[in-house]
């Protein structure tokens, strides 16, 4: 049997029987990204907000490097990440490397751009003329800004979820913030690098298998839960 | 009697274009005061002003004889737009929204929207999509969103621009209604409208009034050369 189809077999043999390694890895890798993706909503909408609904000397150039920090290579941001929290490191102190906190930070630090980007455009999207009529109703700022967030909420949802994907996926913070520490920091990417450079095809296809179901079927979730919606 | 609502030598400026110069006008409860002009001539910058959702660059916007600032005019008139915006939901929320924002009880909210929809023959379009709906009902659900809130003062732009005779008679018959008990400001150009609803015409050119009077006079002997023009629709602009 080709050691594709073979590998194939055996991860879904990994999947139906819920191989306990492949499930831990995989509870930690939609740990870290839940939590990375939401503690970076604390401060990315609100920016998104501020960006999309206030005016303020600079927001060009700020928008401007938000989206250009959308593509930064994950190894790079690991890179400075790494010497920040690396023992040495300003924040060595607080001994936060090689675990899933560090994970957290990094990939928080990763999807900020994209929650701020993609959410300020969503916001921006809705109709100017939504809030001034809000205005005539007797909305006070914040209720005109709760009008434009209910009209975006779709577009704010996506861009949460493009973050969360992106978190999910992404190596090269895990790999150099997590250190692929076996039972502590291995997530679904790093193990998957691993045990393919370490010839476990079965072991990766079975992890590959769990983060592609995973980030398509919450995509497809999230997708029909709009569609329904409207 | 003086006027509910009232403008002193207001002035609007934008990047240097003056939008409004010195306007003084009044308009009274019970009544219908249409304000006529070419596009451009200010119509829309006085009624926002008045709407509070922007201020003179000069001037003094007064509510019963009482300066009053954009915060203050917001409680007491509200505006319906030339183009009907609708919040995404359905209709009874589009005209509940107001209420909801003052606090208004459930149950009376639910007496004024349904009354409200009355007024613009919407009986029964509570639970319709209010974006789903035509653009003649969408005003119409603007209208009755506007007189749910029960302001004293009305602001209406140019609210049968767009829409065929049917729809446009009875939202002149809602504007009629409502001014029974507030002072309703309607900016048009259609002429047999302003005659038709108002007691008090004003005609702004170039953002001043150039002439006001009472329908009968205004459309019949203006002392204005421009607003003799105007009305005979050879007012270059």
């Amino acid at each position: 049997m080709h050691p594709i189809i073979e590998g194939i077999i055996q991860a879904i043999n990994l999947i139906l029987t819920g191989d306990r390694e492949v499930f831990s890895i995989a509870a930690l890798s939609l740990y870290v990204s839940v939590v990375g993706t939401l503690l970076a909503c604390t401060w990315s909408i609100p920016a998104a907000i501020a960006l999309a609904l206030r005016n303020f000397h600079g927001k060009r150039i700020l928008k401007g490097l938000f989206n250009a920090f959308i593509g930064i290579p994950t190894v790079a941001l690991g890179l400075y990440l790494y010497l920040l929290l690396s023992r040495a490191g300003p924040l060595g102190y607080f001994q936060l490397l090689y675990t899933p906190n560090a994970i957290i930070i990094g990939q928080s630090a990763l999807v900020t751009p994209i929650i701020v980007s993609f959410a300020t455009g969503a916001l921006e999207s809705v109709d100017p003329d939504l809030r001034t009529l809000a205005r005539t109703l007797g909305a006070s700022d914040r209720q005109t800004y709760n009008v434009v967030i209910k009209e975006a909420f779709w577009g704010l949802v996506l861009a949460i979820l493009a973050a969360f994907n992106r978190a999910f996926a992404e190596l090269g913070v895990a790999m150099m913030l997590g250190g692929n520490i076996r039972g502590l920091t291995r997530v679904l990417t790093t193990a998957i690098s691993l045990e393919t450079a370490r010839g476990d095809i079965a072991l990766s296809i079975a992890l590959s298998f769990i983060l592609l179901g995973m980030v398509m079927s919450l995509s497809i979730a999230i997708n029909l839960a709009r569609k329904t919606s409207q | 009697m003086s006027p509910h609502v009232e403008t002193r030598d207001i002035s609007r400026e934008y990047d240097s274009v003056l939008a409004l110069d010195r306007v003084s006008i009044g308009a009274h409860l019970g009544q219908v005061t249409t304000i006529v002009g070419v596009n451009g001539s200010g119509k829309t910058t006085l009624l926002k002003i008045l709407a509070g959702l922007d201020s003179p660059t000069a001037g003094n916007v007064l509510i019963e004889g009482h300066e009053a600032n954009p915060t203050q005019l917001r409680t007491h008139a509200t505006m319906v737009f030339q183009r009907s915006v609708m919040f995404g939901t359905s209709v009874y929320n589009n005209v509940a929204y107001g209420l909801k924002i003052e606090g208004v009880p459930g149950r009376e909210i639910s007496q004024r929207v349904k009354s409200a929809l009355t007024v613009v023959n919407l009986d029964g379009f509570e639970r319709r999509h209010a974006r789903k709906l035509s653009s003649g009902e969408q005003q119409r659900v603007a209208m009755a969103r506007a007189l749910a809130l029960e302001r004293e003062v009305l602001l209406i732009d140019e609210p049968t621009a767009n829409l065929d005779p049917a729809n446009a008679m009875i939202i002149e018959r809602a504007i009629r209604d409502s001014s029974q008990s507030r002072a309703v400001l309607l900016s048009t150009h259609n002429l047999p409208q302003a005659r038709r609803l108002s007691q008090h015409v004003i005609h702004l050119y170039k953002g001043r009034v150039v002439e006001e009077s009472e329908p009968s006079r205004f459309f019949t002997s203006p002392s204005d050369e421009r607003t003799k023009l105007f009305i005979e629709g050879e007012l270059q602009f």
